[in-house]
């Protein structure tokens, strides 16, 4: 639910990185934080158990620089993968304007993407939304794996209706920057039309 | 021509800058502020902080949501207000209107009781400001002109420069 302030001048936007466990949402807004400068990001927040794994979720606030006296902020949110945080998912995708899908290109995790995508489908869908109301990208992420599906594959069994998508490695930073760039501008575009 | 799914005008956010200035006032809160239920702040008031008031408020909104889904899982509509004591500071969180959430932080130079008493007031104008500002947007479209294909343009080139590897 993007947010445009009159008085403070100010546009918020929010991005959730969903996808299954381990995928790397977090290593992907990690990314982020590391290489961007002080001044354009705030405070990485990580509400993460003892094992590192995310049990609410991740949180970073980014500012682009003022266009015609507006700022225009990106809050970034990734979800807990696991399938028992559902209650945490649905929470987090309140509000959402756009949606980044990390995937694990790894043959061995082919059935955790497919399970996270319908769960995808259904936390949506009880906030009356879906998938082609939102600005939705893909990353297939950790194309380095000896066992990693072809694109080609994935996009035919996890991406039939062709959304935007991306080869990653996120630990690399490939494909992070190109991910969350074209997220952000398909919601300003949506901003535009809605 | 940007639009957003809600958006606060200049005379709202004057409006509930008087409520959240009042409350400060009255219940003797060291910061009063208004989240949205995304967790974005819309307003603040009160002494400088030396946290992370972006965090802050997502933190807020998090734990006002966590909470009322805790609320449903036992059998309650929601709770309406929460409260978390500290040693020194305290945080009262009251619910408003579509999701907002008012945020008190106050310390030992006040009571909980005063702020519980101010707040109930601040609850009922804020939930008026915002009901009104919703049904105002179903009419005001013309004020998102400010914002047309140029800025989309502009912002979108400061996108690329952001993120350029």
């Amino acid at each position: 639910m993007s947010l445009i302030n009159y008085s403070s001048r100010e546009i918020n936007c929010k991005v959730v990185y969903y996808g299954p466990g381990l995928g790397g949402k977090t290593t992907n807004i990690q990314y982020v934080y590391e290489k961007l400068s002080p001044e354009t990001k705030g405070k990485l927040v990580t509400l993460a158990t003892e094992m590192d794994r995310t049990l609410f979720f991740d949180f970073l606030p980014l500012e682009l620089g003022e266009v015609k006296g507006f700022k225009t902020r990106f809050h970034l949110y990734t979800v807990p993968g696991q399938v028992y945080y559902n209650a945490s998912r649905k929470l987090i995708l309140r509000g959402v304007d756009g949606i980044v899908f990390v995937a694990d290109s790894s043959e061995a995790r082919f059935d955790a993407n497919i399970e996270a995508l319908y769960n995808l489908h259904d936390n949506l869908k009880e906030y009356d939304l879906s998938l082609d109301q939102i600005p939705f990208v893909l990353q297939w992420n950790k194309r380095d794996m000896p066992d990693a599906i072809p694109v080609a594959e994935l996009n035919e069994e996890l991406n039939p209706e062709g959304y935007e998508n991306f080869e990653g490695i996120a630990v690399k930073g490939v494909g992070v920057f190109d991910t969350l760039k074209c997220v952000a501008k398909l919601i300003l575009r949506q901003l535009q039309t809605t | 021509m940007v639009r957003a799914e809600w958006a606060i005008f200049e005379e709202d956010f004057w409006a509930i800058n008087n409520v959240l200035d009042d409350l400060l006032k009255s219940s003797k809160a060291g910061n009063v502020m208004l989240v949205d239920p995304t967790g974005q702040l819309v307003s603040h008031c009160g002494r400088d902080v030396d946290f992370d008031l972006t965090s802050f408020a997502s933190l807020c909104a998090a734990d006002f949501a966590a909470n009322y889904q805790l609320a449903k899982l036992i059998g309650e509509s929601d709770f309406s207000t929460l409260y978390h004591q500290g040693a020194k500071d305290s945080m009262f969180l009251g619910k408003i209107a579509k999701g907002v959430v008012l945020v008190v932080l106050f310390d030992k130079s006040t009571t909980l009781g005063l702020v519980r008493l101010r707040v109930r007031r601040a609850v009922a104008e804020l939930d008026k400001i915002i009901e009104t500002l919703y049904d105002k947007l179903e009419f005001r479209h013309e004020e998102y002109d400010a914002l047309d294909d140029t800025f989309t343009r502009e912002v979108e080139a400061e996108i690329d420069n952001l993120f350029a590897d």
